[in-house]
């Protein structure tokens, strides 16, 4: 009897390993972090259930609202460029590499280095190339004669989160550029040459046949990148600190959360604010799980097949 | 009978084996675990636990820094799950206090006697203002100045401020002469709270505006606040190229290389600008009001304290060295060794420069506004003034837009402006 339940249900020890470590590691943070969101904290010490307090601290309560809002748009802005770049010079490089051109190898090695650079490593880099004192970038502009252009990148307003944008997008582009090329060589050739002798030109082909057919792919990718970039924290972190300098604008969901939980890394000390912290991220969790099951969804209705 | 001695002898052995057990373990070697966030200083702290380790033969102190930046996660984490070091460098004021707050610390007061000697405005980093018990021994002061390179000073026959329109004329003859007058830069914010700190107490008056703000008199709209901030626009020009991009490590670059004349800068950097550039000859002076006569402050807080984890496994040993760092003795070789103000009282600093800045500090010292009392809640002090002093060297934001937006934001915790 025992030993027929148990042939029958052997799967259960198979998923057991996952399931402790997903649930020791995932669901288990993921539900504390619920619980402690409905609390009032004092410092390291649970006080009172809050109900949804934090949460209203946090979108409506000076000044806290004004730093969600501004960092949930920074994300925002974060994921449209990336997306932009990535759909548009990302796919366009995929599908000059897809042609096999001699040399192709090789840059196609050249876009993938920077992604297989630690953000350390990056973020690193860039802070010296960008220093408005000695960097190697504003000594570049003015030896093209750009010296108008030399600004302190990193340290103002209108340029920190775009600069840290193309950095982030020069680490990343190498993967999509990858996973595109797969897609690409996933397309069975009849199609193109079909197209072909019905007289379709490069540019028709590719708009009806070739980008439909790569559509799956690039709502995979734009999903992830979503993810990614929503969840972003460790460049900015590296390059700007947790505050979001300069003037917050710079700040992300990340070095919100980070900056609210742990206190600012720059003041040495400060108690963290556990209670709104975790709403924080409650709301991460919301805003990046619906979009994402969404996009998803939206990817299986309109699966085709060839 | 027989049966009767054997039971016997077996309650006596066990007796025995309970009372001696202590006795055994006694005599052996006790292993301390001291955590920091000083992974600059490992070789100092390795050179006090050995002098330490000789007076206590039986107790082993073993120094374990982590980063910086990451340090307060990993202690409170390691705090929270009952376990974590016996000896833990603390930081200080609201850096400290949820610690003790959530009983993770020993309070040391009646322990420790030598803190009986303390300045009290020092013991205020390791109190927990709740209880009102000190929770560690401070180590070091710091303080917050004008820095200046010698060399270039006597090599354009200037001499230290007495009024703000001469700083001014010592600013413009150094940018005159090819220096940039002050190292100082925009990019991290917390450097823009340094550079307040020099410059802010002598315009909004030091400790009297410092005690008023703190008790919820006056607030950071007042006049005397907007003014102080004021006076930092006005060096703007004197400020490195792109000023807005130029980051801690480039200020001490630019100050350690002699490409600039001033550095608002706190004490703590004499230590690295030593090994830096060995041959650079710094002078210290307070930011001098309009007047010669106005009196000029610097700002002054502790920079963090040693206290014992409340769970320690040897008490008695980790009060020993407790109380090893709370001695004269220490006091004295850690001013000699990393070059910083020890927080022991009686200590002299063998370097010119620190003696000087001890005496100033005796006697124009006001406690660092923000970083003394206004990091106990979130947004702290420190993190709005940062930011919206970024917001105002931006163009931004006006000075009475930057000293609304703080005030609104400490008010959301803090109590007396409620």
């Amino acid at each position: 009897m025992v030993r027929r339940w148990m042939e029958r249900h052997a799967y259960i020890f198979f998923l057991l390993p996952g399931l402790v470590l997903y649930g020791v590691f995932m669901v288990y943070p993921l539900a504390s972090s619920l619980g402690y969101s409905l609390f009032h904290w004092d410092g390291l010490i649970r006080g009172p259930f809050a109900g949804l307090e934090n949460f209203k601290t946090v979108l409506t309560r000076s000044p806290y609202q004004a730093r969600f809002w501004g960092a949930l748009s920074h994300n925002v802005l974060f994921f449209v460029t990336t997306f932009a770049i990535q759909t548009t010079l990302g796919l366009a490089l995929a599908v000059l590499f897809r042609k096999k051109w001699r040399g192709f190898g090789f840059f196609q090695t050249v876009y993938f280095i920077p992604y297989t650079l630690s953000m350390v490593v990056v973020g690193f880099l860039w802070l010296l190339l960008l220093n408005p004192t000695w960097g190697a970038f504003n000594q570049f502009l003015r030896l093209i004669g750009l010296g108008s252009w030399v600004q302190p990148w990193l340290g103002q307003t209108e340029t920190a989160l775009w600069t840290i944008i193309l950095v982030n997008a020069w680490r990343w582009l190498g993967f999509p550029i990858l996973v595109f090329l797969a897609g690409l060589q996933g397309i069975p050739e009849e199609l193109h040459e079909a197209a072909t002798v019905d007289g379709a030109t490069g540019w028709q082909t590719f708009r009806h046949v070739t980008l439909p057919l790569l559509a799956p792919v690039i709502g995979m990718m734009t999903i992830l990148t979503f993810i990614w970039d929503f969840n972003a924290f460790e460049l900015v972190f590296i390059m700007q600190g947790s505050s979001g300098n300069p003037y917050y604008s710079t700040d992300l969901l990340g070095t919100l959360f980070y900056r609210t939980a742990f206190g600012d890394s720059t003041t040495g000390g400060e108690p963290g604010q556990i209670g709104i912290a975790s709403a924080i991220a409650v709301l991460m969790l919301i805003i990046i799980g619906a979009v994402s099951i969404l996009g998803v969804r939206q990817m299986q209705k309109r699966q085709v097949e060839y | 009978m027989h049966v009767r001695l054997m039971r016997l002898t077996q309650v006596l052995f066990l007796a025995l084996a309970v009372l001696l057990a202590p006795a055994v373990a006694g005599a052996e070697e006790v292993t301390l675990t001291f955590w920091s966030w000083r992974t600059e200083d490992v070789d100092a702290y390795n050179q006090f636990i050995a002098a330490f380790e000789a007076e206590h033969p039986g107790i082993r102190v073993r120094f374990v820094p982590y980063r910086n930046t990451e340090y307060n996660t990993i202690l409170a984490t390691a705090l929270q799950a009952g376990s974590g070091p016996d000896i833990i460098h603390l930081r200080a004021y609201g850096g400290m206090e949820p610690l003790a707050q959530a009983g993770y610390l020993m309070p040391l007061d009646d322990k420790v006697e030598a803190l009986k000697d303390f300045n009290p405005d020092h013991l205020a980093g390791a109190t927990n203002r709740a209880d009102g018990r000190i929770y560690g021994v401070p180590f070091a002061l710091q303080t917050v100045q004008v820095l200046y390179n010698v060399r270039i000073f006597e090599e354009l026959g200037l001499k230290e401020p007495q009024t703000w329109s001469e700083l001014l004329e010592v600013a413009e003859a150094l940018k005159r002469a090819g220096y940039i007058p002050f190292a100082n830069g925009a990019k991290e914010g917390w450097t823009l709270e340094t550079f307040f700190g020099a410059v802010g107490p002598t315009f909004y008056g030091g400790s009297q505006y410092y005690e008023e703000v703190v008790a919820g008199e006056a607030t950071f709209e007042d006049p005397r606040f907007k003014r102080a901030v004021e006076k930092m626009l006005e060096l703007r020009p004197y400020l490195p190229d792109n000023y807005m991009g130029v980051g801690y490590t480039d200020m001490q670059v630019l100050f350690a290389q002699e490409l600039a004349g001033m550095m608002l800068a706190g004490s703590y950097e004499l230590g690295t600008f030593a090994q830096m550039n060995p041959d650079l000859k710094i002078g210290v002076f307070p930011i001098p009001g309009e007047r010669a006569e106005d009196p000029a402050y610097i700002s002054v807080y502790v920079d963090g304290s040693y206290g014992i984890n409340a769970n320690t496994k040897h008490p008695e040993a980790a009060l020993a060295f407790i109380r090893f760092l709370a001695s004269r003795e220490y006091g004295q070789m850690f001013t000699n060794t990393l070059k910083q103000i020890s927080a022991v009282p009686g200590t002299q600093p063998e370097d010119p420069v620190l003696a000087e800045i001890v005496e100033l500090m005796e006697r124009q010292g006001t406690p660092y506004l923000m970083l003394t009392a206004f990091r106990y809640g979130q947004p702290s002090g420190s993190t709005l003034l940062q930011n919206e002093l970024q917001g105002v060297f931006a163009g931004l934001l006006s000075v009475d837009q930057a000293a609304a937006n703080i005030q609104e934001g400490v008010a959301s915790w803090y109590e007396p402006f409620q």
